[in-house]
């Protein structure tokens, strides 16, 4: 079950860190006709798949990159991305207040009812970590009651010993197309992926079934 | 990208002789080398833009193939090129991709800023 919202705002640092657990819930959002913003922070410029054999050089990569961004916003049906010039693998680096700045903005300007990011500490990538903190950081300079809903992606290997189960899980079958399309929209870093999960996918592979059909997020925990 | 050749990419390092370069040179392992194995050991390097200038220049090994620079008060090198190019902006893109085609290190050389 998927909560009717106001409009959704998601925050990821790379093209393609909404494709394999979120492209579903955008898919479903938009298809209710409830707004979706999603603010990428940089376009993946230090990515390790150039192709093999490589079609791509280290500096045509994000050129790439951003057109697979547009095409995985399109296929989810994303009218509005949002591309915030930072550079890959240096988040973590960048002054956390700014980019929390950056992340206000976006909410003063947009009034979600509902924000998607990674969960600080259990997200492995330094710029998931520095993406999840800043968007906490801004959350958190609004008044508790009147503060949207966060929502964060985990997949550290200690998330559910130390967070519990995900509480929140949405059934994105009614998505299931656009959200295949997002991932096969970054063909340069999914395609072993996709062709792997598309073969699963056609065997009735039930774990390949269950990801194509729920996505799990855990609702931030507040300390104030 | 294709296949070093030893030779042309001697050549290409010459060019850029005595002059004032712009170098990228990156190691990487993926930020998810120890999320994936916990005892893996992740170390890497990256420098983007640093304005250097060298007087010899030398590509060594027999595949994947060492790149040294030698500069008036230092040396740069790198190790594990297997790939390269010379863009339509004339930079000198070297790489270094694994045995599964991930890329491993980057090396390049520019006469302009890297964007
Ligand atoms: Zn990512």
């Amino acid at each position: 079950m998927i909560e009717n919202e106001r409009h959704v705002l998601v925050v990821f640092p790379h093209p393609d860190d909404e494709a394999f657990g979120v492209s579903g819930t955008i898919a479903s959002f938009v298809k209710q006709g409830t707004p979706v913003t999603y603010a990428c922070l940089t376009l993946g410029e230090m990515g390790r798949n150039l192709g093999n054999p490589p079609f791509a050089t280290r500096e045509s990569l994000p050129k790439i990159r951003k057109t697979e961004l547009q095409n995985s916003a399109k296929a989810m049906g994303v009218k509005d991305l949002r591309m915030l010039g930072l550079r890959d693998k240096t988040v973590e680096f960048e002054d956390e207040e700014k980019l929390a700045d950056l992340i206000s903005e976006m909410i003063d300007e947009l009034n979600p009812s509902l924000i998607i990011t990674f969960y600080p500490g259990y997200s492995v990538h330094p710029d998931h970590e520095a993406t999840g903190r800043a968007v906490v950081r801004a959350v958190s300079r609004i008044a508790k009651e009147e503060r949207p809903k966060l929502y964060c992606v985990a997949f550290s290997n200690n998330c559910e010993e130390e967070l519990g189960k995900p509480d929140i899980i949405h059934d994105v079958s009614q998505a299931a197309k656009e959200k295949l399309g997002a991932i096969q929209a970054h063909k340069t870093q999914t395609a072993f992926f996709y062709d792997n999960m598309a073969k699963r996918l056609e065997a009735k592979d039930p774990d390949a079934l269950k990801w194509l059909q729920y996505e799990r997020f855990w609702t931030y925990k507040w300390n104030d | 990208m294709q296949a070093i050749e030893k030779s042309e990419v001697q050549k290409l390092i010459d060019q850029f002789l005595n002059e004032d370069v712009y170098i990228h040179i990156e190691t990487t392992n993926g930020a998810y080398a120890t999320h994936n194995d916990p005892s893996f050991f992740n170390a890497s390097a990256f420098i983007r833009n640093a304005r250097i200038r060298y007087e010899r220049g030398n590509i060594t090994g027999d595949g994947p193939f060492r790149v040294g620079l030698k500069m008036e008060l230092g040396w740069i090198y790198g190790e594990g090129l297997t790939h390269y190019e010379l863009d339509e902006q004339g930079r000198l893109l070297m790489a270094g991709l694994d045995h599964t085609g991930k890329l491993a290190i980057a090396f390049e050389i520019s006469r302009t800023p890297f964007e």
